[in-house]
């Protein structure tokens, strides 16, 4: 392989820092209408009257807009394919508010501080609700959240509104009372998952104009421009042959931006006015009313036979989607799906739950959807079986982990919101991640703890985890290839680059395919009017299914050029060998270069554009899988820890570019870290939002990040572009398992909500010393 | 009110809101590489250096900055072009909204610091988040851009 498994510097990362123009607002039209939103500030409300004639009758007020002005209309924000697995349950605008921060009314004016004029001469009046806001609290509440009687399902999701249900699955592999009962050790334990944000630094941001051909252009900061393309649609009733989506450079999304949330008011403004508008959303917007990581509570329960071979595994999930069920059952299935094999040889296991309404802020798509919550209570849960059992941790794993040519009947059995796809693990390396990365922490001298000193000790742990590539027989990506004159080439994708490095992996794969260089493969992702159609860049797709499409299209180009050339060579195709550079003919001799070839070919004979599209869906979604191990130096007396090391060693089979892959398992690292550790959305008694900024919601600073190791298994994955599987999710999981193991290794203190915090941990001390 | 700023040693003459942060003013201005990422001057994607010296332009009011001079990185283009070849390298380029101010910063750094080791480094660009990287690439980058041992 040239240019695959091979590093190089990202296609677009030297024109970002020389700080050319390229996100969304970059491309906002000058004078763009403002367009804010006027948020609630109760957690449940009816809106009894909102009076918006004195805000209309400012001069410069273009539109204020309230939920009288939309159709009745329920739609999901949650940016899925079609049929959504989310609940209809969202109005663009709707007479009830529930959550603070939701949307209560909707202003376009020329500036800014007109905008802001505006809202205050609104008055809202507010019929104030009693809100639900613990989710354990949430079904069967008197109080209903949703009664409104045009929300549904598109299809058997479990959802029971008034129960505050948006979403409820479960799903048995053999007797799981039965086989518990017939082990000799059994755990069980609650743990509990906060809410996290997502933190991506350019917050959300789009706008709007008509063209030329009085179509509407929506530019926008997101992660799935054809499903806004069609949401759009559908909630505003604009045709869909109107609208265009271009998806410019995006600053970060993590899952934050797989869903709409600024779309719906800049188009229906532009719509409307047929003037151009933006929306840019504050920090503090984007913590209060976009989305967060879904919360959970994990009742996880092992059981073992004494010689440590795990028998049965039964998870009970209750998770929190806040107020609109955006992503419920999917993020909630995922606990499952994308954990609980890990652990295939079991004779019972048993997935149930639901997934609950509150008025928080919504929950959403979030980098590791689920697998990371699931994680937690299996990985943490491990831990502890293998305490109770006397056993090393590692061998307890060693002894009862997938391995390679393995399946688990879990994969036939749940899908995404649907049954799932059967499959069997044609590559898992997870035992040589397990092994190297035992090697690289040096968990033979260390594990449980070392130099311990009167105040401090260091310890390790760890955590093995899997996740998926794409969505099978559901997520499609496709991509069109060009040859130009002088022999290069255009791909054109629908896969839509969000900072992950896509672009730069996709046209990789399309230059090895057609053995060129880089430089001459072109990329141009995610326009609706311009390139293929895609899914979007979520369910650690965007290498394997899109990647895969753009194999198959330079496979399809490539035999189309050699069939041209050889009517140029006067020879049959069989007999023309190319290799990326010259045509050369097995029987006579000849040759021709591509230069050549491709002047010939637009300019003087047979005259042609030869270009090639071709789509991909999965047939399967084979796990990518990880060992993370985190070396931690922590204070006896207060609990308070740092991190030393964290080594990955990864299982993504073939790395199409080492260092992005390498910076796809950091990143993860580092936002599981803050999971795993302090970032917390925190909620006040009231239900309003405390960590609201950036000062009261801690992110990762690089002054907390000292060490990562990170290394790579020898892996190929048939199925994939040149062996490749997914990367971008599954190193957030294992934080979170890995820091408590660690803490436990430390100080024999468990923790069983996250983030593992000084406060809890020195609790617990503080508690053992008052009971000595 | 009218003021008078070089930014990118062009002399500008700007007309401004007595209130309007230089965030703002310069995005106006059309330097497009200056960025707003939160609202509490805590993420360091606004950086720009005023007079030599790196600052959050979303908390300097634009008024204050009269008679100053203002970089962006449209004014180092060469040293975003040199120090981008070592991000490309350590694959430390992701979403890259917060390279344009890590890059002026890393510039500042450089005049002001005389053999910087790692850790002043990092003290030095603490107040850069980056939500992407994890870190340690950039660092490593940036690191081997200075000649510093990592
Ligand atoms: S915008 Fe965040 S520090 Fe200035
Ligand atoms: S690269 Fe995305 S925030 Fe730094």
């Amino acid at each position: 392989m040239k240019v695959v498994n091979v590093v190089h510097p990202s296609v677009d990362g030297k024109g970002l820092m020389m700080g050319r123009p390229g996100y969304t607002d970059d491309f906002s039209e000058r004078d763009s209408l403002i367009v804010m939103v006027i948020r609630s500030p109760h957690a449940f409300a009816r809106i009894k009257k909102i009076a918006t004639d004195k805000a209309k009758a400012l001069p410069g007020v273009e539109l204020v807009l309230t939920h009288h002005d939309f159709p009745r209309k329920p739609f999901s924000r949650a940016g899925q394919g079609y049929p959504e697995p989310s609940p209809h349950d969202k109005f663009v605008l709707d007479e009830y508010v529930r959550y603070i921060g939701d949307e209560v009314c909707c202003v376009a004016a020329k500036t800014k501080s007109i905008c802001e004029q505006a809202i205050d001469l609104i008055d809202v009046e507010y019929e104030v609700l009693e809100p639900i806001l613990d989710f354990e609290q949430a079904i069967g509440n008197k109080n209903v959240i949703h009664p409104e009687p045009e929300i549904h399902e598109m299809f058997p999701i479990g959802f029971d509104p008034k129960k505050n249900i948006a979403a409820s699955y479960s799903m048995e592999v053999g007797d799981i009372e039965a086989e518990l009962k017939k082990c000799d050790v059994v755990i069980d334990n609650h743990f509990y998952t906060q809410a996290q944000a997502h933190v991506m630094l350019e917050p959300h941001a789009v706008n709007c104009r008509i063209d030329y051909q009085n179509r509407l252009v929506i530019y926008s900061s997101t992660q799935t421009p054809f499903h806004i393309r069609r949401i759009i649609s559908q909630a505003l009733d604009i045709p869909m042959a109107k609208i265009r989506v271009i998806k410019p450079r995006v600053g970060g999304g993590f899952g934050g931006k797989q869903a709409i949330h600024g779309e719906m008011f800049t188009s229906y403004v532009t719509w409307k006015t047929k003037k151009p508008s933006k929306m840019v959303f504050s920090r503090k917007e984007v913590f209060e009313s976009t989305y967060t990581r879904h919360p959970m509570r994990i009742r996880m329960r092992l059981g073992a036979t004494n010689d440590g071979t795990l028998k049965a595994i039964d998870c009970q999930v209750l998770s929190d989607t806040g107020a609109y069920g955006e992503h419920a059952l999917t993020v909630f299935m995922v606990t499952g799906s994308k954990v609980l094999p890990l652990y295939n040889k079991v004779e019972a296991v048993r997935f149930t739950g639901q997934v609950a309404y509150t008025n928080h802020t919504p929950a959403g798509a979030f980098r590791g959807y689920g697998a990371i919550q699931g994680n937690f209570a299996l990985e943490s849960s491990i831990d502890m079986l293998a305490t109770k059992l006397a056993m090393d941790p590692v061998a307890l794993r060693q002894k009862n982990m997938m391995l390679e040519g393995e399946t688990s009947p879990i994969f036939a059995i749940m899908g995404e919101g649907t049954a799932g796809t059967a499959m069997t693990m044609d590559s898992c390396k997870l035992d040589y991640c397990l092994k190297r990365g035992l090697e690289l922490v040096d968990w033979k001298h260390k594990y449980p703890r070392y130099d311990e000193t009167d105040t401090s000790v260091k310890a390790v742990g760890m955590a093995i985890a899997m996740q998926g590539s794409g969505i099978p027989y559901i997520d499609m990506g496709a991509a069109t290839i060009k040859l130009n004159d002088n022999g290069f080439y255009n791909l054109l994708v629908g896969a839509t680059e969000i900072g992950q490095g896509s672009d730069t992996v996709l046209a990789q794969i399309a230059a090895e395919e057609l053995m060129t260089d880089l430089k001459n493969v072109i990329i141009y992702s995610s326009d609706t009017d311009l390139t293929p159609f895609d899914v979007g860049a979520y369910a650690s797709s965007t290498t394997y299914v899109s990647g895969n499409a753009v194999l198959r299209a330079a496979k399809k180009l490539k035999t189309q050029m050699i069939e041209a050339a050889a009517s140029f060579l006067e020879t049959e195709p069989g007999l023309v060998e190319f290799d990326g550079v010259t045509f050369k003919t097995k029987n006579n001799n000849k040759e021709l270069t591509l230069e050549d070839f491709s002047n010939k070919i637009t300019y003087n004979d047979n005259q042609e554009q030869l270009q090639a599209t071709s789509s991909y869906v999965g047939h399967k979604s084979p796990p990518p899988f990880m060992a993370g191990l985190v070396d931690i130096e922590i204070d006896k007396e207060t609990g308070e820890f740092h991190v030393l090391d964290y080594v990955s060693v990864v299982d993504c089979g073939t790395t199409i570019n080492p260092k992005l892959a390498q910076g796809q398992v950091e990143g993860a690292i580092v936002q599981g870290l803050g999971m795993a550790m302090y970032e917390n959305v925190y909620v006040s008694s009231k239900g309003k939002l405390v960590t609201s900024d950036l000062l009261n919601y801690k992110v990762p600073t690089r002054k907390e990040i000292t060490k990562l190791t990170t290394e790579f298994a020898d892996s190929y994955e048939d199925s994939g572009p040149f062996g490749a599987k997914s990367v971008g999710e599954v190193g957030i999981d294992t934080p979170p398992a890995a820091i408590a193991n660690a803490v436990f290794n430390a100080l024999e203190v468990r923790i069983k909500s996250l983030p593992v915090t000084p406060e809890k941990i020195y609790e617990v001390l503080r508690d053992r010393r008052m009971d000595k | 009110m009218k003021i008078s700023m070089m930014i990118n040693n062009d002399i500008r003459q700007l007309e401004v809101d007595i209130n309007e942060y230089l965030v703002d003013t310069l995005r106006n201005a059309g330097l497009l590489s200056v960025r707003r990422g939160c609202d509490t001057t805590s993420c360091g994607v606004c950086t720009v250096l005023l007079d030599g010296k790196p600052v959050p332009s979303c908390s300097v009011l634009t008024v204050t900055a009269n008679n100053h001079s203002v970089t962006t990185i449209e004014g180092i283009q060469e040293e975003a072009d040199k120090l981008s070849d070592f991000f490309g390298h350590e694959g430390a380029d992701q979403c890259g909204f917060c390279n344009p101010a890590l890059a002026l910063t890393v510039y500042a750094l450089k005049h002001e610091l005389t053999n910087p080791t790692a850790a002043e480094i990092k003290h030095y660009l603490a107040g850069n988040l980056c939500r992407c990287t994890g870190y340690v690439a950039q660092e490593r980058a940036i690191c081997k851009y200075l000649g510093v041992e990592s």
